[in-house]
């Protein structure tokens, strides 16, 4: 089988251009790319997919989503998460270990992976827990959960509280190619807290959550990665203080890496009045000059990744008082327009975006991806940037639907996802 | 009388300076009926009113209770001792259940910051906040309002001192914003840790030193102190609060000659405030409690929507 994808306009994140192009699949891979029109093919076996007013970008790649696969199934399962993926215009996703049982062993990745190969939809890359059970103690086997299929370690959640062992882990996960990825919480000092601290939980009456719980640990994974050299990816960076410390750490050639989520940069602080659970999530949704600052660090490539955090919640732990319910929201279906908002506002050009949902995500895990190359995978995604749409809740394909987005216009859709070049999902026509 | 358009009461931020003028001159109108020999009027024949209080209260609960029967409303008291959430229950399932058994108004205690902001959405009776967590205790305010007005004759212009823990008091909270909005000049006080950041964005002003703090006052408000109920440690101890932020008699001569002390009860005698002071010609501790009955007879009667 040959595909033709015709008509549309190409944009490539790695070398920055948007052009008219054509791309030809075969094999599963992209096996040409070519001016408009040039391709000529005789013979059968040609599926052909008109991408007119579209745009062609590699797959996006999400390296941070909760599957919640195994263990929490009636939230999100690899195959649900996949589908939700899919429909974002993600081809590929790294999950969290904080799963019941934990990703700390052989077995759940295992079982991961061959959930993710009967499900045939995006491709997932899981990331193992740092520490044995995610308490902080003793480090999983990095080596051999390599060996099943790990790309990365982190203890999302649960940071390793401990500065030795977080040491230990970035100097072993070094040594096994592994990217370590901080989950940068002083929970002594967040604790209770369920939004940000400032004038807006003062006014509401909600226990709140400084910056520097996060910025102080930000700090401390930034002095271990250049005391040892080993690299550190910095996780869901929401403050002003977390992105001059990432600013001046790259300043001095640490190793670190850094991402943040569609929500920090989209909303702020102020959403929370009228105690709407779905917008509770950790970190917090912080203050407006936060806001302004992961934008800025954004453009100026502090921050290297774009990653949803999407973490599903059902109804019975987000229909609760405000403080009982629990923390985070889905992202992988509105990733990508809330991405495409910087683009209309000036913060990033189109192939920069792109870059940061793809590219450097895979980048960041070590893994192929990001790029429509001839040769390479041919996962990728035909969007149509300008279709304006209320959410709404009946269309979320996640399993769970905890989005502050319900009811928001968006714009900027996927229509077609393709992975190893085949649609792994299309929007049906309404 | 004018037509009130609230259905519930979740917290001072709602009300207008009208609402607080119709609740006051409301509860003036109705604060006879508690002098009478017969304190019982029919104007709440037939209404139902459930009190639903998740966290201890004697005080709130039991002034609610007899303003309602004053009123000649049914009450109904559940704790969450007696209630179906010790067996599990959602507060959402819960509310939606006593929802189905057709009660006017739910006053509701509970030790979530928005919890009564959640039983409004899904439920049609009216909900009066009796206490959320650490945001607000609109009651409260309004009976200290009131108490304020009956001595003072108005609320506008006067400077006002609340001393205490801020960031975790709903009673704090809701004077703020009713005083602020009624034209008191407000000045929080108490130990850094005490106080929230950002307050000054609510438009009072934050004098640590409390000696300094109630200087010119016309009104001293304390605030409970209660370091055993709080989840994080913020203070060494209440042998040092007493010696640094207690209201002493000595400290009250540099508020105005005719200032009232004021304090939500119950009292911390010898932490916040001396027996001195408590006891003292100053205090209008036992007024409030008087007005609170009043108050929440002109709340339960306008929400309910009596006429």
């Amino acid at each position: 089988m040959i595909t033709w994808i015709k008509n549309g306009v190409l944009v490539d994140p790695v070398k920055g251009i948007v052009k008219k192009a054509d791309l030809v699949i075969e094999k599963g891979k992209i096996a040409r790319i070519l001016s408009r029109g040039a391709f000529r093919h005789k013979g059968p076996r040609l599926k052909t997919i008109d991408a007119s007013n579209k745009l062609i970008i590699p797959g996006l790649i999400d390296m941070h989503v909760h599957l919640r696969e195994p263990g929490h199934e009636y939230k999100e399962t690899v195959e649900t998460g996949g589908k939700a993926g899919a429909a974002g215009g993600f081809t590929a996703l790294a999950c969290m270990p904080n799963t019941i049982p934990p990703n700390d062993c052989r077995s759940v990745t295992e079982f991961i992976l061959e959930q993710t190969r009967k499900a045939r939809l995006c491709r997932i890359y899981p990331v193992a827990a740092i520490t044995m059970g995610q308490k902080g103690e003793t480090l999983t086997e990095f080596g051999d959960l390599k060996e099943a299929g790990a790309v990365a370690v982190s203890d999302d959640g649960f940071p390793v509280k401990n500065s030795e062992i977080m040491r230990h882990a970035l100097e072993y996960a070094g040594y096994h190619g592994l990217t370590v990825i901080s989950h940068s919480e002083d929970t002594s000092l967040s604790n209770g807290g369920v939004m940000h601290e400032g004038v807006v939980s003062t006014r509401i009456g909600l226990p709140g959550i400084p910056a520097a719980s996060e910025e102080i640990m930000v700090y401390r994974d930034i002095s271990l990665a250049d005391l040892i050299g080993c690299p550190v990816h910095i996780a869901h960076v929401s403050t002003a203080g977390s992105v001059e410390l990432i600013r001046r750490a790259k300043d001095r050639h640490v190793p670190v890496t850094a991402e943040t989520a569609p929500h920090y940069f989209s909303l702020d602080h102020h959403a929370i009045i009228g105690y709407d659970t779905n917008t509770k999530m950790n970190p917090p949704l912080r203050s407006e000059k936060d806001v302004q600052a992961i934008k800025k660090g954004l453009a100026d490539g502090v921050i290297d990744v774009i990653a949803t955090d999407h973490a599903p919640h059902s109804s019975l732990e987000k229909d609760l008082e405000f403080d009982k319910a629990a923390f985070g929201i889905i992202g992988l279906e509105t990733a990508l327009p809330l991405t495409l908002n910087l683009v209309r506002e000036g913060v990033l050009k189109l192939p920069e975006a792109i870059r940061k949902l793809s590219h450097s995500a895979a980048a960041a895990l070590g893994i192929e991806g990001g790029s429509l190359v001839e040769g390479e995978n041919a996962d990728l995604a035909i969007i149509d940037p300008e279709y304006e749409y209320v959410l709404k809740e009946k269309d979320i394909l996640s399993k769970s639907k905890n989005s502050p987005f319900i009811g928001k216009t968006l714009k900027g859709r996927n229509e077609l996802t393709i992975v190893g070049g085949r649609v792994v999902w299309k929007r049906c026509r309404a | 009388m004018r037509e009130f358009s609230h259905k519930d009461l979740l917290g001072m931020a709602d009300l207008s300076v009208e609402d607080i003028n119709l609740i006051l001159d409301t509860a003036e109108s109705l604060k006879e009926i508690s002098t009478r020999d017969i304190k019982k009027v029919p104007t709440l024949r037939g209404k139902s009113v459930v009190n639903y209080f998740f966290e201890p209260s004697t005080r709130t609960r039991t002034s609610f209770d007899i303003a309602a029967k004053r009123l000649s409303a049914d009450t109904f008291s559940l704790s969450a001792s007696g209630s179906s959430t010790v067996k599990g229950e959602t507060l959402i399932d819960t509310a939606r259940n006593l929802q189905a058994m057709n009660p006017d108004l739910i006053v509701l205690r509970h030790s979530s910051t928005g919890a009564p902001h959640l039983l409004s959405k899904e439920i049609s009776a009216g909900i009066i906040n009796a206490g959320d967590g650490i945001n607000e205790h609109p009651s409260q305010a309004l009976l200290d309002m009131f108490t304020i007005r009956e001595k003072k004759g108005r609320i506008k212009g006067l400077k006002i001192a609340i001393i205490g823990d801020i960031s975790h008091s709903r009673v704090a909270r809701s004077n703020i914003i009713g005083l602020t909005r009624m034209g008191a000049k407000v000045t929080v006080s108490g130990p850094p840790m005490m106080i929230p950041v950002g307050i000054d964005a609510l438009g009072v002003a934050v004098v640590h030193n409390p000696e300094e703090a109630v200087k010119d006052k016309d009104v001293v408000m304390l605030l409970r102190i209660q370091l055993e109920r709080q989840s994080k440690v913020l203070f060494p101890g209440l042998r040092e609060y007493a010696s640094f932020f207690g209201l002493t008699a000595k400290m009250l001569n540099r508020a105005k000659k005719d200032v009232i002390v004021m304090h939500p009860g119950p009292v911390n005698r010898g932490v916040e405030i001396t027996s001195e002071v408590a006891d003292g010609p100053y205090s209008v501790i036992l007024d409030q409690v008087t007005n609170g009955v009043a108050v929440r007879m002109a709340i339960l009667y306008l929400f309910i929507g009596g006429s």
